[in-house]
């Protein structure tokens, strides 16, 4: 494992995590999620009577407004806007509350690498702080293509910007504390075996996109196991918070 | 597909409208399970596809694209301007992509789609794709320079959905390559202020025989062709080139970009979960 990287970390090890729900106390539901120095804050506003037009009355519908750190809202901002609320549309049970809109506010503070898995996880703790009902959670992280053909994880800003490609990936969090111990897998592939979101910026040999999935999934696991202590952390008078070291 | 209780024809036929528009998931599945669509296709087959080069004359590359009944204007317009201090021999591309009120009855002048703005970050990112150690882009963009450091091509490619009918990517993608592929650089000479300036036509003569700076270089070199296909995933399904009213039902949408040494450029898929290999093999 050649420790290559600008701060020391080898190519498996992310930056260290940091998760604290319920920081706003007008919001429904809210969470700061950091990545080392990447840091995103979320807030849930809902369920809110109510529909925009043209969407269908018997779901609920998300709405995601995306706040960049400085600078005019633009073309990238919509899109990580559309991307966030497909990604929170397909995780959420939309038939439980219908014809009501649940509104999800993401706000950058500090932009150091991989921002959009940074706001998903986020966003994604910030719905369990409003107890909107979901199916399970979704865990997002970054991989990167190095210039040597191998993938390294959650790149800060300055990996991001000299890598050729890189891959934003959104699994479901794994249930393996939660399933029976024994119970067969039929031919059917478990679900955490699939994608939720997939965005990819640059050109990568297609066996590379591949092993950047077999990565992105084992660290999903090590993802899944943080959230989950960081949401059983229960303490009435204080926000709970959780800070996580990875090594390797 | 028949009907529930056809009694004649033309009562058959308002049965399968009328079921269609109530429900039109259940509606695609009887076609599914017998591996067909409602328009005929196979599964895997995209529609045909349709590509005219030149379509807008006064552009100086232009293209207009056709798969099934969306279809997409690009057209290029190229201007002279100084690059920036940080790579002075590097030219501009400007993309823009625009859904007029004309390509869909959810587009009003008020509102514009939300899908718009995605689109064309998506686009300007497949064309652009800067990277500082290798560069595996479409267009290299040192071919866009004149003279180092003092005059560049900017080049403003526009695109205008005219009709929104699914896979408006894939079309805009196609018909930006194309457009590209018809590119001509205009001539340009310099003139007694030391500018540069486009010419019309050859020009001879003149201010005492001003050479044209660019003579040799007449069209564009692309580094390689990107090209894009659009997927819904629906149950075990996965439907090839969607039309509007399929990515409408079908919640997840999968768009694979590759280039002419099939190397992925993008992998975009945002949406409800898959199964992962299966999938991403095709």
């Amino acid at each position: 494992m050649e420790v290559d990287r600008a701060d020391g970390r080898t190519r498996n090890q992310l930056r260290s995590l940091a998760c604290t729900r319920g920081t706003l106390n007008r919001a429904h539901g809210s969470a700061t999620w950091s990545q080392g120095e990447t840091k995103v804050f979320a807030a849930v506003f809902g369920p809110k009577a109510g529909m925009k037009k043209n969407e269908n009355p018997e779901k609920a519908c998300i709405e995601v407004i995306w706040k960049p750190k400085t600078g005019q809202i633009g073309k990238p901002e919509k899109e990580y806007e559309m991307i966030l609320k497909t990604t929170l549309q397909s995780i959420c049970l939309l038939t439980v509350n219908p014809n009501t809109t649940t509104s999800i506010i993401v706000q950058v503070v500090n932009d150091d690498g991989a921002l959009l898995p940074c706001a998903i996880n986020a966003a994604c703790a910030a719905l369990v702080d409003a107890g909107i009902p979901l199916k399970h959670l979704a865990v997002a992280i970054c991989c990167c293509l190095a210039d040597g053909g191998y993938v390294i994880l959650d790149p800060c800003k300055l990996e991001e910007q000299r890598t050729k490609a890189f891959a934003y990936l959104v699994f479901p969090n794994s249930l393996a504390s939660v399933r029976r111990k024994g119970l067969l897998q039929v031919e059917v592939e478990p679900v955490e075996h699939g994608i939720i979101t997939s965005v990819t910026r640059g050109v990568m040999p297609v066996e590379d996109y591949l092993r950047c999935l077999e990565r992105g999934r084992a660290v999903s696991a090590k993802l899944s196991e943080f959230l989950r202590r960081s949401m059983q952390l229960q303490a009435p008078s204080e926000s709970p918070t959780a800070v996580f070291e990875t090594h390797s | 597909m028949s009907p529930m209780n056809g009694s004649g024809d033309l009562s058959s036929e308002m049965e399968v409208d009328a079921f269609r528009h109530l429900f039109p998931l259940r509606f695609h599945e009887r076609h599914l399970l017998e591996s067909i669509r409602p328009d005929g296709r196979p599964l895997g087959r995209a529609r045909d596809t349709t590509l005219a080069l030149g379509a807008v004359a006064s552009a100086d590359g232009s293209a207009l694209a056709k798969i099934g009944c969306t279809t997409m204007l690009a057209a290029i317009k190229m201007e002279v301007m100084t690059p920036t201090v940080e790579s002075p021999d590097e030219g501009c591309i400007a993309v823009e992509f625009h859904m007029p009120p004309i390509c869909s009855p959810i587009v009003r002048p008020g509102r514009p789609a939300e899908v718009a703005p995605v689109v064309s970050k998506q686009l300007s990112d497949t064309i652009l794709r800067q990277v500082v150690v290798t560069f595996s882009g479409m267009i290299d963009l040192k071919d866009l320079s004149l003279v180092s450091g003092k005059a560049a091509w900017m080049a403003y490619l526009d695109i205008y959905c005219l009709d929104a009918d699914g896979a408006l990517f894939d079309t805009a993608l196609l018909s930006a390559v194309a457009a590209f592929c018809h590119l001509k650089f205009p001539m340009v000479s310099l003139n007694d202020d030391g500018r540069l300036v486009v010419v019309s036509g050859e020009s001879k003569g003149g201010k005492s025989g001003k050479e044209a700076v660019n003579k040799e270089q007449r069209k564009l070199n692309l580094i390689s062709i990107p090209f894009s296909l659009t997927c819904t995933l629906h149950k075990n399904y996965i439907l090839a080139d969607p039309t509007a009213e399929e990515e409408s039902i079908m919640e997840t949408l999968v768009t694979v970009v590759l280039d002419s040494s099939l190397r992925l450029v993008s992998f975009y898929k945002p949406g409800g979960p898959v199964l992962a290999f299966t999938s991403a093999v095709m």
